[in-house]
């Protein structure tokens, strides 16, 4: 029963834990590549060829070497997906994998921002270009996101309530918030979350238009002449799990997740306020709610997209949130390597402090040339070998949603 | 105790839950337009819809409001008329933590179907002022700035039973103390692109548009929510039939004759044949909100459950239980008290 007035209320809320991950991006196929990427300071751009971009002002991105099938998955099944769901697909078998489960009952909360739009792309070219329809009720079908993400699940072998959170560029982060929470209050013993996004054409020339996307194709988040963003895509997914349950079946414990906040900035539709007033509430209230303090923070992956007003923001934020202890925060924002995945940001990002919790290392804000006078914390410019126990992940979209997620190593927990 | 304290409404009836009731209290349908375009060839394809007739001047001024699509001005229209004056004030002075939760099926089709013709006929000059209006949450977060919220924020996607689960997220948001209040949107517009999509799976089907806004707390006047129960999910193999009966049973409905149901059916017989099976024996008093309204997409659960919730308001049962089935995704129900 999801709610019912005669529920009693939650008594205490219960330890959670990560159990298994999954990551799919320009980087790489899985957790090892992408452990061994971000390690080695690698940059994974290249020309865009999924659809035209000739007539744009940028041409590059984060483009996704996407294999043509899956194991375990029918030709059919494969074919029902479209290119978002299939990295979707991946990096949810790789968590699940990890996690030690072949699929199962339980809830999936998903996050994404463009869905299947490539498919929506088809179906209007097929509309006004031609008189027949063939086709199209297939297209209508299959562009609906929940469709894609029961085809997703039926393939994975995972039935459960499907919740889509569609927050543009935080929707991942606030997947794993909500997994987290139905855990943590009992609602769900397990819950795999995550997030992607794919290329498409709409929303590559929807951010060229809002002259967002770097000139250069090279994003410089922090650097003091950033000029724009590049897009990426892919997928990242989390296995939550209450850790009793984790522990009773001696599941292997990637981290505890000990905070989920959100806040929304309504300062414009896609301009954070410039002091960074929603960012500073989510990260005052996941340090809280985690009872730990600013410097207890070993390392914050930003949102950083590498545009003018969210570095600006973002970084007063972290300034009037750690304080004093600002030199001493160690932050970088890896979509200077793959780029900014958009609804799979949050969750992609989150994989990636996993891998920094498991390998004991920062992965770096690449790219910069000289650090913006803005910036207070200690920038992460180069990968680094460190002793990595807590870590924060900001994600920030377009709307003004904001999420904030923590962390931390089992063994201190 | 949860109960929904607001509701609003803006339908093919007009703007306002008063419309909407009188027009399904009469059951008259409002009249249906023609939606007209040309294919590139320049023939003409026409949909008959049923439209929202013209705004009216109360809409709320707002910057946020000034280039919005139609999606977000039935957000906004709905859930002022749920909030009511003094709570917006309330809202705008801080004194009330608002959440919004969107539940969307189709979101913001026109600026994406505008935007996308432009970008396909020259990039370089694709509007800047479009894009971001494309985006799903858009009108949420319109909603958060129109009544200064900057409390938790959620989109979420789905079929058209998808309201379901943004209540269930705000029931979770009140319980944990999140918000003071929070209010769950159904908005839905069309245009060729949804109305040609929907006919393909019924030439019988209406098009339309319009919102559901459902306001609630912890208690306040206004009819408790009872259960809402895990949806039941579809897909192959799945009867649908079993699926919305095990929806209703596990909303703790009980047939006394005296619960209302709220379904929904459409008229048309390829869609309503599960729920005509499944509900059969139905004793108690009953309606359909899309033969009047026409097929809103996820905003027409939302009709249902504003209609429901005023019928208990004013008497006609002590129950109501709400079920929808969703298209593709679930059967999905839940159960309201006075």
């Amino acid at each position: 029963m999801a709610f019912r007035a005669d529920q009693p209320p939650v008594s205490a809320l219960r330890p959670v834990a990560i159990t298994g991950a999954g990551i799919l991006t320009p980087m790489g196929a899985d957790l090892a590549e992408n452990s061994a990427g971000f390690r080695a300071g690698r940059t994974a751009f290249r020309p865009v060829d999924l659809f035209d971009v000739s007539r744009q002002r940028v041409g590059t991105a984060g483009q996704v070497d996407l294999p043509n099938s899956a194991p375990g998955v029918s030709r059919k099944a494969w074919q029902r997906m479209d290119r978002g769901s299939r990295m979707a697909w991946l990096a949810a078998r790789e968590a699940l994998d990890a996690a030690g489960l072949s699929g199962g009952e339980m809830p999936v909360v998903i996050g994404t921002s463009a869905a299947a739009m490539p498919v929506g792309e088809r179906y209007y070219l097929q509309a006004i270009e031609g008189k027949s329809k063939r086709g199209q009720l297939t297209r209508v079908e299959t562009y609906q996101p929940q469709f894609q993400m029961m085809e997703m699940m039926r393939a994975l072998g995972v039935r459960g309530p499907l919740r889509i959170v569609s927050n543009a560029c935080a929707s991942g982060a606030n997947a794993i918030g909500h997994a987290f929470q139905m855990v943590s209050e009992g609602k769900a013993e397990r819950v795999l979350a995550g997030g992607y996004d794919a290329l498409c054409q709409l929303v590559f020339a929807g951010f060229d238009s809002l002259q967002a996307l770097s000139p250069s194709g090279i994003p410089r988040p922090f650097d003091a002449a950033r000029d724009g963003l590049a897009l990426g895509e892919g997928a990242g997914f989390v296995v939550v799990e209450s850790l009793e349950a984790a522990k009773a079946r001696r599941a292997n414990i990637f981290a505890r997740v000990l905070s989920y906040a959100a806040a929304t900035d309504i300062h414009h539709l896609t301009q954070p306020h410039p002091e960074g007033d929603a960012a500073l509430t989510t990260m005052e209230k996941a340090t809280r709610a985690a009872g730990l303090e600013p410097e207890q923070i070993d390392y914050i992956n930003s949102h950083g997209t590498g545009t003018p007003l969210n570095d600006v923001a973002e970084a007063r934020a972290i300034s009037r949130w750690a304080g004093d202890a600002v030199s001493k925060i160690k932050v970088s924002s890896t979509k200077s390597a793959i780029g900014h995945l958009l609804g799979g940001a949050g969750s992609v990002e989150s994989v990636i402090c996993l891998l920094a919790l498991r390998d004991q290392f920062l992965p770096a804000s690449l790219n910069v040339r000289e650090i913006d006078p803005v910036v207070e914390f200690d920038l992460v410019q180069q990968p680094r070998e460190a002793v990595v126990n807590t870590v924060l992940t900001n994600s920030f979209g377009f709307g003004g949603a904001n999420a904030t997620l923590i962390f931390q190593k089992e063994v201190l927990s | 105790m949860i109960r929904i304290t607001g509701t609003g409404a803006v339908s093919s009836a007009g703007w306002g839950v008063p419309a909407m009731m009188e027009a399904l209290d009469s059951g008259a349908r409002p009249e249906l337009s023609e939606l007209v375009r040309e294919r590139k060839q320049g023939e003409p394809v026409s949909t008959p819809v049923l439209r929202v007739p013209a705004a009216p001047s109360t809409l709320p001024k707002s910057p946020r409001l000034r280039r919005v699509s139609p999606v977000s001005k039935f957000a906004a229209a709905a859930a002022m008329e749920a909030l009511g004056a003094e709570r917006v004030a309330k809202a705008a002075s801080g004194e009330i933590r608002l959440g919004v939760v969107c539940a969307l099926f189709n979101g913001c089709v026109n600026y994406s179907n505008r935007f996308f013709g432009e970008v396909l006929a020259d990039p370089s000059v694709a509007s800047p002022i479009l894009f971001p209006e494309t985006v799903f949450n858009a009108p949420s977060s319109h909603l958060s700035a129109l009544f200064n919220s900057t409390s938790p924020n959620d989109t979420i996607l789905g079929d058209g039973a998808e309201v379901y689960t943004a209540l269930e997220i705000a029931t979770e948001w009140l319980l944990r103390g999140d918000c003071d209040g929070v209010l769950v949107v159904a908005p839905e517009e069309i245009d060729w692109l949804s109305s040609e999509g929907l006919r393909l799976y019924s030439g019988n089907a209406i098009p339309s548009e319009g919102a559901a806004a459902l306001y609630l707390e912890m208690g306040g006047e206004g009819p408790q929510l009872l259960s809402i129960p895990d949806p039941v999910l579809l897909g192959g193999g799945v009867d649908r039939v079993a699926a919305l009966k095990e929806a209703a049973f596990a909303a703790e409905a009980s047939d006394d004759g005296r619960t209302l149901l709220a379904d929904s059916r459409s008229g048309v017989a390829s869609f309503d044949a599960p729920e005509n099976e499944a509900f059969r024996a139905w004793a108690g008093p009953r309606f359909s909100v899309k033969p009047v309204l026409g097929d809103c997409f996820g905003a027409s659960a939302g009709h249902q459950l504003v209609a429901a919730v005023e019928r208990l308001r004013r008497g006609d049962a002590n129950e109501a239980l709400v079920v929808t089935l969703g298209g593709n995704e679930q059967a999905a129900a839940c159960r309201l008290g006075r």
